[in-house]
């Protein structure tokens, strides 16, 4: 017998907990859920997917560039880690803070490789996240487990 | 903590005649980042409070009025601005430079600024606490965050300028408990507060007593239980 989708939902977030991908800002966020807002979390995980993609591409670009300048560089990444710990991204988070170091120390190699680790969990937690809320739509419930619109 | 406690600030303090929802505290929010405005609209909607999220610091001086130097007791659509939540990292204008534009406003200064950070670095923090910033939040803002906030949208009102140059001072020079647990306590108490009106004198003494809310142990607080910024 399959478990019901809300324990599903649960366990694969505690996962996510466990693993370091999300942090406990991710479930401050799904207390602010409520009858108004029932999908708020996802929005929220939307827009910062929508938003990021753009930061991620200046910083692509500002790295492409000769000579490498590391204070636009901090500043784009700056933003970026911002909007990554506003939704409890735990790793990226991680991968941004070890860049702007290497930014700081105008290490291009450095920024170059972590930068391509920013990405890599970036676009795994973006994987994940989609499950997560697919799963939560189809328990009939909001990524809060509140009974929202599917 | 309920909403109809403002109902009774709001006729302590005289001073806004343009409609407003006696029920709900109003704040601008002002940061450049899409998700973080995000979801503080959605902490202070959570908390009953009424939001003007704006994305940069010349908006918000745009929806204070004070952009142009027009002078103005409310903002031009009308609303009071009972708190000022902004980022501190900001293209253009910092908000660090929105809260000295709106401390020396004689208008607007009354009104609590909370500066918002990514980065806990205490020269910063410093900084802000002494151009007279109410309380300096280190991002992620919690729902623990905004519920202190309400507090000081409760203690201001009705009282001078001059009184928080002496809260501030006393921020900076007191160190405080910095194991104690969030003041819970003085949600419990504030509407006792507004009825004695004891304000004068817990500023004036060198303790401070648990009806006024410790807004120093939030910027030390979250400096030790941040681990990165």
């Amino acid at each position: 017998m399959d478990k019901n989708h809300l324990q599903r939902q649960l366990e694969m977030k505690r996962s996510l907990l466990d693993q370091g991908y999300l942090d406990e800002q991710f479930i401050q966020l799904e207390e602010l859920e409520d009858g108004d807002n029932p999908n708020f979390v996802e929005e929220t995980v939307t827009t910062f997917y929508a938003n990021s993609a753009r930061l991620l591409q200046n910083i692509e670009q500002a790295l492409g560039s000769r000579p490498i300048d590391f204070t636009a560089l901090d500043n784009c990444m700056h933003q970026f880690k911002s909007s990554s710990t506003s939704i409890g991204a735990t790793r990226v988070k991680k991968e941004c803070t070890l860049f702007m170091e290497y930014c700081e120390a105008a290490n291009a190699e450095g920024c170059i490789r972590t930068f391509r680790q920013v990405k890599q969990e970036h676009a795994s937690l973006k994987t994940k996240l989609e499950n997560y809320f697919k799963l939560a739509r189809q328990g009939g419930t909001s990524a809060g487990g509140h009974a929202g619109r599917s | 903590m309920e909403g109809n406690v403002v109902v009774s600030r709001r006729s302590i303090d005289g001073f806004g005649v343009s409609p407003y929802d006696p029920e709900e505290a109003h704040v601008l929010a002002v940061d450049d980042s899409l998700v973080d405005r995000k979801v503080i609209e959605q902490l202070l909607k959570i908390s009953s409070c009424k939001v003007t999220a704006v994305d940069s610091g010349r908006r918000a001086l745009q929806f204070l009025g004070l952009d142009e130097e027009k002078s103005s007791s409310v903002s031009f659509d009308g609303l009071k601005v009972d708190l000022i939540i902004t980022d501190y990292c900001m293209p253009g204008m910092t908000g660090y430079e929105l809260l000295k534009k709106i401390k020396e406003s004689s208008t607007f200064r009354e009104i609590p600024v909370v500066i918002m950070s990514s980065e806990n670095v205490l020269a910063r923090i410093d900084r802000c606490l002494e151009e007279g910033a109410e309380d300096f939040i280190v991002k992620p803002v919690k729902l623990s965050d905004v519920k202190r906030l309400k507090e000081y949208m409760m203690r201001e009102v009705g009282f001078g300028s001059e009184n928080n140059g002496v809260i501030h001072k006393r921020k900076l020079q007191e160190s405080r408990d910095l194991n104690s647990s969030e003041p819970s306590v003085t949600s419990s108490t504030s509407p006792s507060q507004l009825s004695e009106s004891p304000s004068r004198s817990p500023i004036s003494s060198p303790s401070v007593p648990s009806s006024i809310p410790t807004p120093l142990d939030s910027p030390i607080r979250r400096l030790k239980m941040t681990n990165t910024g």
